[in-house]
C-alpha cells in the first residue's frame, strides 16, 4: 500500500449526503475482476447515459481536475462493503476524502488502501470550501492539519489510524510478524473453552 | 476497564471474549483503549468480493491459516433461472466469476458449497441453515449485509476485499469497539405487519444514520416471540441504518433452531455449546450508548418512497410533503424526481411494474409462506412481472414440499432458482429504466435493481399483494380490494 503524508490539489466537491457505495461504483462493475482502470467507473451512471453520452456533473467540471482530494456531506460510502468504492476512487486519482460522516466499512477500506479519511463537521467544510474556492487546498497527515489560502485547520485522526497510512503497511504482514505467536496463543485457549469451534467441519 | 463482575451487553461480551491484544490509539478512546485484534471465529465467502484477495494471499506466498472457519458459496451474480446449470449466462463475466471462486477455493482448500449444490443458497441464509453460524462467534464475510447473523448473538460484521485476506490468512482483524444501542420494542405486533415493517419503521422514525457504526441490539417481547427468520430480517436491515453489527440475544428459539443442523456442534458438545451460549445475553443492569424504543400496537405495514431506506411511510399513508430544512428538502425533491412521484399522493396509488419477492432479508422459507398466503387463490395483475428467488435451494425445496411453487405458479409468479437476483441485479434479473418494483429486498438507493429502477422496499406479504393488485396495496384489506 502508498503510503500517504502529504497532499495539495484541487477539491472535487459533492455537495450530497448519502452518496452510497452504489453510486460510487454501481453494482453491476463488480463483475469486473482486475484492480487496475476501475477509475473509469467512478459514479459512472451519473457520468455517461445509458447510450454513453456524457451528463454534465460536478466530477467532470474542468476546475475538478487533478483533484485529488473529495469533499462530500454525511454517510459518504454508506451501503455496500465492496472495496472497489475505494479502489475507483483512488484509481480516479483521489487520496483524501473530507465528509461529515462516512460509511463504517468504507472507512475501514479506505484505511487499507492508503485513502484518507476525514471527518470534518459542516462548518468547518463550509468554510473550507471557501478558501478553496479559488484552487487547491492542502492535507497533511503528519501534521494533523489541512491548510487552504492562508486558513490552517486542525482534524483529528486516530494514531492508530495515522500510523497505517503513513506507513503504508500490509496489514496481513503486520498482523503475522506482531501477533502470530498471540494469535496462536487465542486459539489454545479458546479450543480448550469451546472445542466446538475447533471440531472438523464436516461439509 | 470494566470490572469482570459489571453488569455487561451481550455485544460487550462478544467483544471480550475475541480480544486477543489491545491495540492502542483508535477513534473514539477515553481512558479506556477501544481498538483490538479481535479473534475471527468463522468466515464466510462469495463469489464476487473475493478474487482480489485470494490475489493477495498468492502475490504475498500466504497460506490460509485455518481451512475450516471459511465457507464459500456462489450466489450473488448467479443466475436464478430453473436451466441454470445447463444454459450460459447471458454475461459470461458471472459465470467467470463464479469459475473463479471455485478455482480459488481449490487451489486454498477452502470449503465450498458449489452452484450445483443442493445447499447452494445466499450466504447470510444458507450459512445458518447449515449451522455454520452459531451464537458467540465472530463471523465475518466481505458483504455489509453480514449483520444478518447476529440474529443468533454472533458478533457477525461486513468487511472488504483486503480484510478478508488478512481474515484468510490471520483469522484476526483489528476493530474498534463499537458504541451500543439498544432497540426496545414495547407491544405486539398486530396481524400481516412482520419484523420487515419494524425495521423500515426504525429507521424511518430514527434516520438511516441513527445507528451508524454501532452494535444495534433488539430487544422487547415482541423479539422473543420472533422466529429465527424474523430476527434474521431485523439484524439484516441494522445495516440500512448504518450500524456495524445487529444482535438479539440467543435463547431456546435459538438453540433449538441449531440442533441437529449439519454444521452445528455434535450431540454431546451441542449441549456443552448450549450451556455457554445460555451465558450470552445482556445482564439486568448493562448500561448502552443510547436507547430507543418502538411501539408495535400501533404499527401498520410499511413501504419506502423514496431512495433511502429512511423514505419510509404507513401502506395507509401518503408520500410526505417537502421537509423545512432547506438541504432536506432539496433530497427530497430529487428523490421524489428520481422515483417519478409527487408529495401528498396516497402510497396505495402507486403502481408497479415488477415485483421481486427474494434477498437474504426475506428470502426464506417463513417469507415465502407468507406471500404465498397472499397469492394463495389469486392472480398477479395484469402487465406486472412478479417472481419469487428462494433465498438457498433449500429453502426452494422446503417450498415445493409445502406446495408453495404450485401456489404463485398458479397466480402467475415466475418461481427461480436460488441468488441475489434482483436484489443487487448483478445477474439477468433486473429493472429497465423507469421500471417500478415492489421489492422484499433491503436497499432501495438509485439504480440498486437496475440503472433508473425505482425500488418500493416492503415484506413479502405486502409485495405479493401488490402482485395481485398492480399497485402498492394495503395487505390488511385485501378482501375488501376485491382483489
Ligand atoms: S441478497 Fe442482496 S443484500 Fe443479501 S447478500 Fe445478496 S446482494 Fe447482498
Amino acid at each position: 500500500m502508498k503510503p500517504f503524508e502529504r497532499l495539495t490539489s484541487p477539491v472535487l466537491h459533492l455537495p450530497e449526503n448519502r452518496i452510497d457505495t452504489d453510486i460510487i461504483y454501481p453494482a453491476r462493475f463488480l463483475l469486473i475482476m482486475q484492480r487496475e482502470g476501475l477509475g473509469d467507473y467512478f459514479c459512472r451512471d451519473r457520468r455517461v447515459d445509458p447510450e454513453g453520452n456524457a451528463i454534465p456533473n460536478p466530477i467532470d467540471e474542468a476546475k475538478a481536475r487533478g483533484a485529488g482530494i473529495l469533499i462530500a456531506g454525511r454517510e459518504f460510502g454508506c451501503g455496500s462493503s465492496r472495496e472497489q468504492a475505494v479502489w475507483t476512487i483512488a484509481d480516479f486519482g483521489i487520496t483524501c476524502v473530507i465528509a461529515e460522516s462516512f460509511g463504517e466499512i468504507f472507512q475501514a477500506n479506505c484505511l487499507r488502501n492508503g485513502v484518507l479519511p476525514i471527518v470534518l463537521d459542516p462548518e468547518t467544510i463550509a468554510n473550507l470550501l471557501d478558501f478553496a474556492q479559488s484552487g487547491q487546498i492542502s492535507v497533511d497527515l503528519v501534521a494533523r492539519t489541512i491548510t487552504a489560502g492562508n486558513t490552517v485547520i486542525d482534524f483529528a485522526i486516530s494514531d492508530n489510524a495515522r500510523e497505517r497510512l503513513l506507513n503504508g503497511w500490509d496489514e496481513t504482514g503486520m498482523i503475522q510478524s506482531r501477533w502470530g505467536s498471540s494469535i496462536a496463543d487465542f486459539e489454545k485457549g479458546q479450543r480448550a473453552q469451546q472445542p466446538w469451534l475447533y471440531e472438523p467441519l464436516a461439509l | 476497564m470494566t470490572t469482570a463482575s459489571a453488569p455487561r451487553t451481550l455485544y460487550r461480551k462478544l467483544w471480550d471474549s475475541h480480544v486477543i491484544e489491545l491495540v492502542p490509539g483508535s477513534e473514539g478512546e477515553g481512558e479506556e483503549v477501544r481498538a483490538a485484534l479481535i479473534h475471527v471465529d468463522r468466515h464466510l465467502l462469495h463469489e464476487c468480493s473475493t478474487h482480489q484477495s485470494f490475489e493477495a494471499l498468492r502475490d504475498n506466498g500466504r497460506k490460509v491459516h485455518r481451512r475450516e472457519t471459511h465457507l464459500a458459496v456462489p450466489d450473488h451474480a448467479v443466475s436464478t433461472a430453473r436451466d441454470r446449470l445447463n444454459v450460459a449466462q447471458e454475461d459470461d463475466s458471472a459465470a467467470a466469476q463464479v469459475a473463479r471462486l471455485a478455482a480459488n477455493v481449490a487451489e486454498f482448500d477452502i470449503p465450498y458449497v458449489p452452484l450445483d449444490d443442493a445447499r447452494q443458497g445466499i450466504v447470510h441464509v444458507m450459512g445458518p441453515e447449515l449451522g455454520f453460524t452459531l451464537p458467540g462467534i465472530t463471523l465475518a464475510c466481505g458483504d455489509s449485509h453480514t449483520s444478518t447473523h447476529g440474529a443468533f448473538g454472533a458478533l457477525a460484521f461486513g468487511i472488504g476485499a483486503s480484510d478478508c485476506e488478512t481474515v484468510l490468512a490471520t483469522n484476526a482483524i483489528v476493530q474498534s469497539r463499537a458504541k451500543t444501542v439498544k432497540v426496545e420494542l414495547t407491544g405486539t405486533l398486530r396481524p400481516h405487519v412482520t419484523s420487515k415493517d419494524v425495521a423500515l419503521a426504525l429507521i424511518g422514525r430514527y434516520g438511516a444514520g441513527f445507528a451508524t457504526g454501532c452494535a444495534v441490539e433488539f430487544t422487547g417481547e415482541a423479539v422473543r416471540a420472533m422466529a429465527m427468520a424474523a430476527r434474521m430480517t431485523l439484524c439484516n436491515m441494522a445495516i440500512e441504518a448504518g450500524a456495524r453489527i445487529g444482535l438479539v440475544a440467543p435463547d431456546e428459539v435459538t438453540i433449538d433452531y441449531l440442533r441437529g443442523r449439519p454444521l452445528a456442534p455434535g450431540a454431546e458438545l451441542f449441549e456443552q455449546a448450549a450451556a455457554y451460549w445460555r451465558t450470552l445475553p445482556s445482564d439486568a443492569g448493562a448500561e448502552y450508548d443510547r436507547v430507543v424504543s418502538l411501539d408495535l400496537d400501533a404499527l401498520a405495514p410499511q413501504i419506502t418512497w423514496g431512495t433511502n431506506p429512511q423514505d419510509a411511510a404507513p401502506v395507509d399513508g401518503t408520500v410526505p410533503p417537502a421537509p423545512q430544512d432547506a438541504e432536506a428538502a432539496r433530497q427530497h425533491a430529487k428523490a421524489l424526481a428520481y422515483m417519478g412521484l409527487e408529495a401528498g399522493q396516497p402510497v396505495t396509488d402507486i403502481a408497479v411494474d415488477v415485483v421481486f419477492i427474494g434477498s437474504c432479508t426475506n428470502g426464506r422459507i417463513e417469507d415465502l409462506r407468507a406471500a404465498a398466503a397472499v397469492a394463495k387463490g389469486r392472480k398477479v395483475a395484469s402487465g406486472v412481472r412478479a417472481l419469487v428467488v428462494p433465498g438457498s435451494m433449500a429453502v426452494r425445496e422446503q417450498a415445493e414440499a409445502e406446495g408453495l411453487d404450485a401456489i404463485f405458479m398458479t397466480a402467475g409468479f415466475d418461481w427461480r432458482m436460488a441468488g441475489c437476483s434482483m436484489c443487487v441485479a448483478m445477474n439477468e434479473d433486473r429493472l429497465k429504466e423507469g421500471e417500478r418494483c415492489a421489492s422484499t429486498s433491503n436497499r432501495n438507493f438509485e439504480g440498486r435493481q437496475g440503472r433508473g429502477g425505482r425500488t418500493h422496499l416492503m415484506s413479502p406479504a405486502m409485495a405479493a399483494a401488490a402482485a395481485v393488485t398492480g399497485h402498492i396495496a394495503d395487505v390488511r384489506t385485501l378482501e375488501e380490494l376485491g382483489a
